[in-house]
């Protein structure tokens, strides 16, 4: 098989070089890539948006079609996640362990059909449990209030800087994942629970294709944002450079709380106890 | 000699993303780990956002954010100041933007995938796998 696989990339990587001659070499302002329908994003944008960075524009506008489809993907793989990993709350272990934070004592609950009440002094740990290093939990700690507004930054201002729901929704998703590293993943969870993830996630992806199918309402295209104008009393362009920031909104909904729910499944393998 | 020097300066964007893919490709096809076929994987997909990234260049050209687009005296620039040569291409960005989150989410089913498979077979190792099918 070794063998095999050398031989197969051996071919491809020269039939690839051999057709690298054809390509335009790097950076060249006249290749085909850079003449067609690339100028007519640059030049018109800003008149027909009013968002001055491009990549927003196009993302958003332009190709809404490609982006929406591409939110809905990520949902898709959440969804995918959840239902190949995720194990009912009834195969959980009948015997649960409580540490006491102060002492550092540990003790069981067997058998009990009810949950016992969460006291504050108590803390629920799994047989793995390993004593967390404070260094990192208060750096962690300290860490995820600056990223979480760093995150709403970067999604609020993707119109006039590098930015946009993918990264700020990245950057959100890693705060919530930073916490269940630092901590545990039960921490993670008690700050935002399950059913959070599932419905903001679906809700992101909602928002989107709900802007859509509310231009198409008022009598325009899907997706064609300056159907807003209506409802927003300003003039179309300026409706479009809304239409882009509630889309990207929902995008970042969608893929901070994607993220987040692959995380905490693939950590747990389902199981929602301690994590890595 | 020095034409060969010029057309690696030329191309080097390409050299570099071929280079990259066949190792993703190799992973693939030669790893018997489950786990390395998917770092393969995520290798092959960096290799095509390099490429197109790099298809996004262009020579004296500055990123794709308007220079004062925003703000007082945005509305005196229109389309016959903005020159096409001055901004790099945003298409390429745009398309990989999506591609890079697209990407993280195919890792995330694809290690589910796996810990599926472990829990079935205890093993990530391709032919002890095979090997426990051949059995039943």
């Amino acid at each position: 098989m070794r063998i095999f696989g050398i031989i197969v990339v051996i071919l491809t990587g020269a039939l690839l070089i051999y057709a690298m001659g054809d390509f335009p070499s790097w950076a060249d302002p006249a290749s085909p890539a850079h003449n067609h329908v690339s100028p007519r994003y640059i030049e018109k944008s800003l008149e027909q948006t009013s968002v001055p960075n491009l990549v927003t524009a196009v993302l958003a506008d332009y190709r809404g079609y490609d982006t929406m489809f591409e939110t809905a993907v990520i949902f898709a793989a959440g969804v995918v996640c959840f239902f190949l990993l995720r194990i009912p709350r009834k195969d959980e272990p009948t015997v649960r362990r409580y540490r006491h934070t102060l002492t550092g004592i540990t003790i069981s609950v067997k058998e009990t059909r009810e949950i016992p009440p969460v006291l504050e002094e108590f803390e629920r740990i799994d047989t793995l449990w390993t004593p967390p290093d404070l260094i990192i939990k208060t750096c962690c700690r300290i860490l995820v209030p600056f990223l979480q507004l760093f995150g709403l930054y970067v999604i609020a201002h993707g119109h006039h800087s590098p930015g946009g729901g993918f990264q700020g929704g990245v950057i959100l998703g890693a705060s919530m994942i930073l916490l269940a590293i630092s901590h545990d993943l039960r921490t993670a969870i008690g700050r935002m629970s399950e059913r959070v993830h599932a419905i903001l996630c679906s809700v992101g992806v909602f928002i989107f294709a709900g802007t859509g199918a509310l231009c198409l309402v008022l009598g325009l295209n899907f997706l064609d944002y300056g159907a807003l104008a209506r409802i927003l009393h300003v003039d179309p362009v300026t409706a479009r450079s809304h239409g882009i920031l509630i889309v990207e909104i929902g995008v970042g909904l969608a893929v901070m709380t994607a993220m987040i729910w692959i995380y905490n499944n693939i950590s747990s393998k389902g199981k929602y106890d301690e994590g890595l | 000699m020095p034409d060969l020097i010029s057309s690696i300066v030329d191309y080097y964007n390409y050299l570099i993303y071929i280079t990259l893919m066949m190792i993703g490709l190799y992973a693939m096809i030669a790893k018997k780990n489950l786990v390395k076929k998917i770092v393969g994987m995520n290798i092959f997909q960096t290799a095509i956002i390099l490429f197109y990234v790099s298809i996004g260049a262009k020579k004296g050209a500055t990123i794709p954010i308007i220079q004062h687009g925003h703000g007082e005296g945005a509305d005196e620039i229109t389309s016959s100041v903005i020159k096409a040569a001055e901004y790099i291409n945003p298409l390429p960005h745009v398309l990989m933007l999506t591609a890079i989150v697209v990407a993280v989410a195919t890792l995330g089913v694809a290690l589910a995938l796996a810990i599926k498979v472990y829990n079935r077979y205890e093993t990530l190792e391709e032919d002890e796998i095979l090997a426990q099918i051949r059995e039943k």
